[in-house]
């Protein structure tokens, strides 16, 4: 009988109080943990859009004065790319599954990664505490010298949160990437690694070298408006594109920090639905890479047209032109993967199919977007919303999701409704479209981003791109849902309910404390599914549910 | 176009049609791109299908020749893209030398604009059809941009500095101006239009200048703020003046007391006139007192182009 | 053996493992702080290469001599912690905690002399905000009064010099409050017996950072104090 507690006792159920939460050094505990908390502010910035996406059905003001209309894009921006989508893979499904893929028992520095998610979140206090007491109205930019010496709002304690929160970024990050080079089980080679490794290896390099200097760049507009000192103030001499350029130097890597680790889960969800290797092994893994290094180097192209130089112009055009042959490189790729397997369409793999469309096309716009004469014309415009939309949303949160649906029966131990999640993904693919792809026509038409009234002609436009925001939020609705009733009366999840290859799915779900019961050693290449020993059931959990 | 549903907005400069010839090429390419990997996902899901729960496919590790093929394809197309981009670019950000000019500040949340003939507007700005117009930018708060869909073209107004953007009208009508970077609470009142007119009933709306306004050119008004602020004492071609001549001095090189040489553009001269301890010409002792706060961004303006006409 | 398995914790293999994690932990912390520090440089480079006189000037205010008196003191204060690493490769305890004490009382100096330096600042009405006042009085320093260096329009170029002065300087003397505290803690483990032959990562990992703040000190002396001695 105490043989089989043991058996079934896991990092969910072997401790209950509050506090074996709070103080937890478990890898997985602190990935639960953030993914609670990024989904709140998921739900906050969802709010936000929601609400001036209402307001944007007329072309003049109708329930928000522009001030409310300002706060409430900032708002959106803020919490989206600071508090939701930078964490939202690496925090929550890297911190859980990195070290399960790896073969090692927990993270390098344990007690590093539980401070991260209370610096995470206490700078998402301090981000929210700017939001409950009045708002900030810079937009996520913080363009100075609006942000520096002109905007009345709590520019101070959101850019504090932000300077704040980066660093629980950069612990997770150097987290990683000490735990990929020094705790790989006995046999795991580096390019026997799980492609969800090297594009979180890839990102945490960016994550290491680019945070601190949006750090020291949000902390200089904070000193310069707490002190009155004119650091970026052309009043004092001081140059506010100086602002742009520290600032992009590490926004624009920042992108690939959101964008890169959703290609690793991609990568994992078709090879596992397509019973595949991914095709060109090798040159994906590199190709995450060549993006984390070539992107540090790209940020020139936001500033086309803010007095720089035209020939630095040029040196940033093409580069960020060379940045698309990687991207494309991997799209062509889990394409190729494609051919020649054994495809089944379950949620995640609907996800990850709608990645790579809707990526395909965030991708696409981009090159609309490096060319300098199209980019003067949509810069700052809805072509640019639309474009980051479809790669930021398209792309990263679809991964998030799909990732979420597939490793969902290994973090909770349940199973959640497939039908259901089949229809939602479908909706949120259907309600995304509907929201974004309007919104390249009418930024090509000339509407201005960050426009709180616009001219009539913009309209229809407008009003499809809110109905569709109302089936994106109908679906995200329906999908917290079925989520919540899964993780309550959910059918209990053998070890492998998708029969994929991998380390995690080779030990029970949910995983014990010390993630296996007996130390992996790995024998075969990343996807080897046409090895007999890569994937079967768990037969003991099985006999569970049976018996 | 399609008038009830337009994708393209009105090309009113001929420029907008060479951007929207590459928007297509670019739009072209990509649709090409989209619809082959959506196909071929359609195809694959459908002909690659599970059939059976134990089933393994056969392992593909790749095929060197194919990763070549789809590496070179897209590069050869971005190259094609930035060559024809920059191209694009470079006309976008030349005007030619006979452009007539017209000075713009932006500030929170307006534009105000002077033409040669010295009328002032607001949020409405005139032109001539058929003329090449430079507009120079520069604003008295935050960054603004001054943006124009028909014209695609769109640049920022920078404090502190001088920025231009060019486009030469060719069909009349109203069009509309945008404020296109974020600048404060009213950013979206911060809209105007352009007016292109036929050029004879351009030089007779420019002509009509308010007498109760008094309204100066732009050179006229340079030329009394030069008198009227005392400029005259120092910099006069007198040699032993104690400032250095201005005459001819646009966009010559002037040598600085460091050694060093710049060309003494717009920015140049705003600066000396700013800020006259930032670049001291040689031979010259750094006496001039900063004129900050004596001249609006206009002013300044005025004074430059005045300073410009001396030849 | 026994006394090194105690400090291995349970989620590494070996003893070697877990100091080559901490080891590669702490060399990419000491790369963020590069990229944290660069970006400051880089924008002080920016401002000086548009402004040199005004920085030029600005510098003569500040006092070489305290200085080079910190730079010595801090390069001190990085022998006696390699001393006190080297202590505890050995193993002894005592030295160990004779070496952080040297240490941090060598910190506590350069901070005590930046403290003086900052309240003379104060005085000088020279600490940037609404009331920075310019003085073109030069007594105390070598920088030559001219009319040019005199002019009211460096005001604000010389502001912006402080302004990085200031950043730039504080940060580094917030990571020396953190090394203290480092230590505090090193002292807590090592009179608690915790360091052994085998296990001293805590004091090796405290020493390179501490090194790392002695560099950055070697850039910000020669940048912010010499910059009129070219």
């Amino acid at each position: 009988m105490s043989e089989n507690a043991a058996k079934t006792e896991n990092y969910l159920n072997v401790k209950h109080t509050v506090a074996s939460w709070l103080f937890t050094v478990d890898h997985k505990r602190i990935g639960v943990m953030y993914l609670a908390t990024i989904l709140l502010f998921f739900f906050l910035g969802g709010v936000a859009a929601v609400l001036f996406r209402i307001e944007l059905m007329t072309p003049t003001e109708m329930f928000m004065a522009s001030e409310t209309y300002n706060r409430l894009f900032t708002m959106h921006g803020i919490t989206m790319i600071f508090f939701f989508l930078i964490p939202s893979i690496p925090a929550v499904l890297g911190n859980f599954l990195l070290p399960i893929m790896l073969g090692a028992r927990d993270l390098a520095f344990p007690r590093l990664n539980l401070a991260s998610w209370y610096v995470f979140t206490f700078g998402g206090l301090l981000g929210l505490g700017a939001i409950i007491f009045g708002g900030v109205d810079t937009g996520w930019t913080f363009y100075t010298p609006y942000s520096s010496t002109y905007a009345n709002s709590n520019v101070i304690l959101a850019a504090l949160g932000i300077f704040v929160s980066g660093f629980a970024s950069i612990m997770t990050g150097l987290n990683f990437i000490v735990t990929i080079h020094k705790m790989r089980a006995p046999g795991l080679t580096w390019f026997r690694l799980p492609l969800f490794v090297w594009a979180h290896y890839a990102t945490s390099i960016i994550i290491v070298l680019g945070t601190p200097v949006i750090a020291i760049t949000i902390l200089l507009v904070a000193v310069e408006r707490i002190f009155s000192v004119g650091i970026f103030d052309p009043a004092l001499g001081g140059d506010p594109v100086l602002f742009q350029h520290l600032f992009w130097f590490y926004s624009h890597p920042a992108v690939y920090i959101m964008i890169l680790p959703g290609m690793g889960v991609v990568s994992e969800i078709i090879a596992c639905f397509s019973r595949k290797r991914i095709f060109g092994y090798h040159i994906v893994a590199m190709s995450s890479l060549a993006i984390a290094i070539l992107g540090f180097f790209v940020w020139g192209h936001h500033m086309f047209v803010s007095s720089q130089s035209m020939y630095a112009g040029m040196i940033f055009s093409i580069l960020s032109f060379l940045v698309a042959i990687p991207s494309a490189i991997k799209v062509f790729n889990w394409v190729a993967t494609l051919y020649g397997g054994s495809i089944k369409l379950d949620t995640p793999m609907l996800y990850a199919l709608g990645f790579i469309g809707l990526f395909t096309i965030g991708g696409l716009t981009g090159l609309f977007l490096a060319t300098m004469a199209v980019n003067v014309h949509v810069h700052d415009t809805y072509f640019i919303v639309a474009h980051f939309h479809y790669v930021m949303v398209g792309g990263m949160v679809m991964a998030f999701f799909g990732g979420l649906h597939f490793w969902w029966p290994k973090i909770t131990g349940k199973l959640f409704p497939e039908m259901l999640g089949r229809i939602t993904a479908i909706i949120i693919f259907i309600g995304f479209n509907l929201t974004f792809f309007p919104q390249f026509i009418v930024g090509y038409l000339g509407m201005p981003r960050r426009y709180h009234v616009y001219p009539e002609e913009f309209q229809l436009l407008h009003v499809m791109s809110t109905g569709g925001a109302a089936v994106l939020a109908l679906g995200y609705m329906l999908m917290g849902v079925y989520l919540l009733y899964s993780l309550i009366l959910g059918p209990k999840a053998s070890s492998n309910p998708w029969k994929a290859a991998g380390l995690e799915w080779t030990t029970p779900s949910p995983p014990p404390t010390e993630n296996f019961l007996e130390p992996p050693v790995v024998k075969h290449e990343a996807y080897a599914y046409t090895e007999e020993d890569t994937y079967r059931d768990d037969a003991e959990t099985k006999g569970d549910t049976h018996g | 176009m399609n008038e009830r549903f337009p994708v393209i907005p009105d090309q009113a400069s001929a420029l907008a049609r060479d951007v929207d010839m590459l928007y297509l090429f670019l739009i072209g390419v990509s649709a090409f791109f989209l619809i082959l990997i959506g196909a071929l996902i359609i195809w694959f899901v459908f002909r690659f299908r599970r059939t059976s729960d134990t089933d393994r496919p056969a392992e593909i590790h790749g095929h060197t020749k194919l990763e070549i093929v789809w590496t070179v394809i897209p590069l050869v197309l971005v190259l094609i893209m930035f060559v024809w981009g920059a191209v694009l670019f470079f006309k976008q950000f030349r005007p030619p030398a006979d452009a007539m000019e017209i000075l713009v500040t932006g500030k929170q949340w307006m534009w105000k604009m002077q033409h040669p003939s010295g009328r002032w507007e607001i949020n409405e700005l005139h032109v001539p059809v058929g003329r090449p117009v430079k507009l120079t930018l520069t604003s008295e708060d935050v960054i603004h941009s001054f943006y124009v869909p028909a014209f695609r073209t769109k640049m920022d107004a920078v404090p502190g500095r001088y920025t231009t953007v060019w486009f030469e009208p060719t069909r009349t009508g109203s069009y509309h101006l945008f404020c296109a970077e974020y600048c404060g609470a009213e950013h979206s009142l911060m809209k105007g239009w352009i007016h292109v007119l036929p050029a004879e009933e351009y030089d007779d709306w420019a002509a009509r200048i308010d007498p109760d306004l008094a309204e100066l050119t732009p050179l006229e008004a340079g030329e009394r703020l030069f008198t009227e602020m005392g400029c005259m004492a120092c910099h006069n071609p007198a040699s032993g003046a104690l400032g250095p001549n201005v005459v001819g001095l646009y966009m010559s090189e002037v040598r600085l007391d460091d050694g060093r040489t710049v060309i003494a553009d717009e920015d140049y001269i705003r600066q000396s006139i700013v800020e006259p301890m930032a670049k001291i010409v040689e031979g010259y002792q750094p006496i001039m007192p900063t004129y900050r706060g004596q001249l609006d961004e206009s002013q300044l303006m005025q004074i430059i182009t005045y300073i410009k006409s001396l030849e | 053996m026994a006394d090194g398995q105690s400090h291995l914790a349970h989620h590494f293999d070996s003893m070697e493992q877990q100091r080559e994690s901490s080891s590669l932990g702490m060399w990419l912390f000491l790369a963020q702080e590069v990229m944290f520090f660069g970006g400051l440089f880089v924008a002080y480079a920016i401002y000086r290469f548009k402004y040199p006189e005004a920085f030029a000037v600005a510098s003569g205010y500040l006092s070489v001599g305290w200085g080079a008196f910190n730079t010595v003191v801090l390069i001190c204060s990085s022998l006696t912690m390699a001393l006190a690493v080297r202590a505890a490769q050995l193993g002894d305890k005592k030295k160990i905690i004779q070496y952080i004490v040297a240490t941090m009382l060598l910190a506590c100096v350069f901070l005590g002399v930046k403290g003086v330096e900052y309240t003379e600042k104060y005085h000088h009405d020279l600490v940037p905000g609404p009331a920075f006042q310019y003085v073109p009085d030069f007594d105390a320093y070598t920088v030559p009064v001219t009319a040019e260096t005199a002019h009211p329009n460096f005001a604000g170029h010389v502001q912006l010099f402080y302004s990085f002065y200031f950043v730039m300087t504080g940060m580094h003397a917030l990571h020396m409050v953190i090394g203290l505290g480092l230590m505090i803690w090193l002292i807590v483990k090592a009179l608690r017996g915790r360091f052994s032959r085998e296990y001293y990562a805590p004091v090796e990992m405290t020493g390179l950072y501490w090194h790392f703040v002695d560099i950055v000190w070697i850039f910000l002396f020669p940048l912010l104090y010499l910059v009129w001695r070219h």
